[in-house]
């Protein structure tokens, strides 16, 4: 069974490369559907299949800049990228993540990081999803009276109405997003990616599990527009984050070459299911990628707690595998139903004429 | 994408990637064991031994080309399918 084993010429360590296609596949969907980089995942992943930690967070970086691209590439075909919204969010990005490292240092120097990184971590990953079902659950209450009224609700219409409020706020300069239909003050944009760059880096993840939902919530894009713009900007964040573990040694390139062949493939499936499936259906199945990420991070941190108890850690990994192969199939499915249903009805349409 | 979106994405890349070389590599030297590689194994685990800056140079040049290309096949593919690619519906519900 050696033909199954890879040896890689930086890290010296043999991987199961199937493995790593199957991650890149897994991820591949989920980055696609949701517009994550779905660091949260493949970093755990790689290091189970035997990187070390440093290689593995060098090596996702890189394949998240590829599979990224790649997504955003399809993404901006359905017209799902706003380019200038993207970058203009990259500007808060960048520096947010900055400000992000720095607190990190501060806590680390007052010992106070790893309380303070776990906590604010519950916090986010329950706010989120308190976020999500809770604006789904406006949004069919909305449905309803609209429906006793004899009105149908807007196609357009959401739950939550908190970023018309923010985009009323006219500071200038005022810049109409064509792609996103918004108009809004710049600093809206700037100002929340800073936000979410900063909590970004001092969570130490890429940003994207954050930065989609703050698009859709408060930037107020339609969900489609948002996944596709997050991607951008992920694939723009991991190309610098590559360049800089390569700079360090820490990227593994030949395991990101065979995770990007699985991610390829996963990417295409996970676009084009967004396609067949509607804002609404997204918002609620990330909903449920957060409730799985926050599961696993209580169990994690559970076993911090009690480190005697490694079945915890265990049952953490098996839970995140689990969740991401359900989500995946899930996304899967919708996208072969979609396909089908649309290739029928080319059908039917060539031979009605 | 237009030609200033472009230039403007690079020209931000490029600024945070020149702040990450003049901010130095940490204090320890990691080499690659090339003694029992061949090819362009070899010659990739030497190139990082000799250069970590040319190293995440090609590495930064050979991931988004790699990208690009296979987005480019999977284009081929899925046209092939049969699936519209360029039009979709954009409702919330």
């Amino acid at each position: 069974m050696d033909w199954l084993f890879m040896a890689m010429p930086i890290s010296g360590v043999s991987i199961f490369w199937p493995g790593l296609i199957i991650l890149g596949l897994g991820v591949g969907i989920i980055g696609g559907f949701f517009g994550l980089g779905g660091a949260w995942m493949v970093t755990p992943g790689l290091n189970i299949l035997g990187f070390p930690m440093a290689f593995a967070i060098g090596t996702d970086m890189a394949q998240m800049a590829g599979k990224s691209l790649i997504s955003t590439m399809r993404h901006g075909k359905f017209g799902n990228v706003d380019y200038v919204l993207g970058l203009t969010m990259l500007i808060g990005t960048l520096i947010g993540v900055d400000a992000g490292v720095w607190c990190v240092m501060q806590l680390e120097k007052i010992g106070r990081v790893d309380e303070v990184v776990r906590y604010l971590y519950d916090v986010l990953l329950i706010a989120m999803a308190w976020l999500v079902f809770h604006d789904i659950s406006v949004r069919k209450k909305k449905a309803a009276a609209a429906a006793q009224a004899g009105k149908a609700l807007d196609k357009g219409a959401t739950g939550i109405e908190w970023a018309s409020k923010l985009q009323a706020i006219k500071i200038p300069p005022v810049v109409y997003f064509r792609h996103a239909n918004i108009t809004c003050s710049a600093w809206l944009p700037i100002v929340i990616s800073f936000f979410t760059g900063w909590m970004a880096g001092i969570l130490g993840i890429g940003g994207g599990l954050i930065r989609m939902p703050a698009l859709v919530y408060l930037v107020g894009c339609p969900t489609h527009v948002a996944v596709g713009t997050d991607l951008f900007e992920v694939a723009i964040s991991g190309l610098y984050g590559t360049f800089s573990y390569a700079y360090q040694g820490r990227v593994e390139l030949l395991a990101a070459i065979v995770m990007l062949c699985g991610a390829a493939i996963g990417a295409q499936i996970g676009v084009v299911a967004t396609k067949y499936v509607k804002g609404y259906g997204i918002r609620f199945v990330f909903g449920l990628a957060v409730l799985g990420c926050l599961m696993s991070v209580v169990l994690k941190q559970l076993q911090a707690k009690f480190p005697d108890q490694g079945w915890l850690g265990t049952l953490a990994t098996i839970e995140v595998l689990g969740f991401v192969s359900a989500i995946s199939i899930y996304i899967a499915v919708q996208m072969v139903r979609g396909a089908k249903a649309e290739l029928a009805a080319k059908k039917n349409q060539a031979a009605g004429n | 994408m237009n030609i200033w979106t472009w230039l403007a994405t690079a020209a931000l890349v490029f600024g945070k990637m020149v702040l990450t070389v003049y901010s130095g590599t940490a204090g320890v030297a990691m080499v690659a064991d090339t003694r029992n590689m061949h090819g362009i194994l070899q010659w990739w685990a030497e190139m990082y031994n000799e250069s970590h800056l040319t190293f995440a140079i090609v590495t930064m040049l050979i991931i988004p080309i790699l990208g690009c290309v296979l987005g480019w096949l999977a284009d081929i593919v899925m046209n092939h399918i049969g699936i519209d690619l360029t039009h979709r519906d954009l409702a919330e519900d």
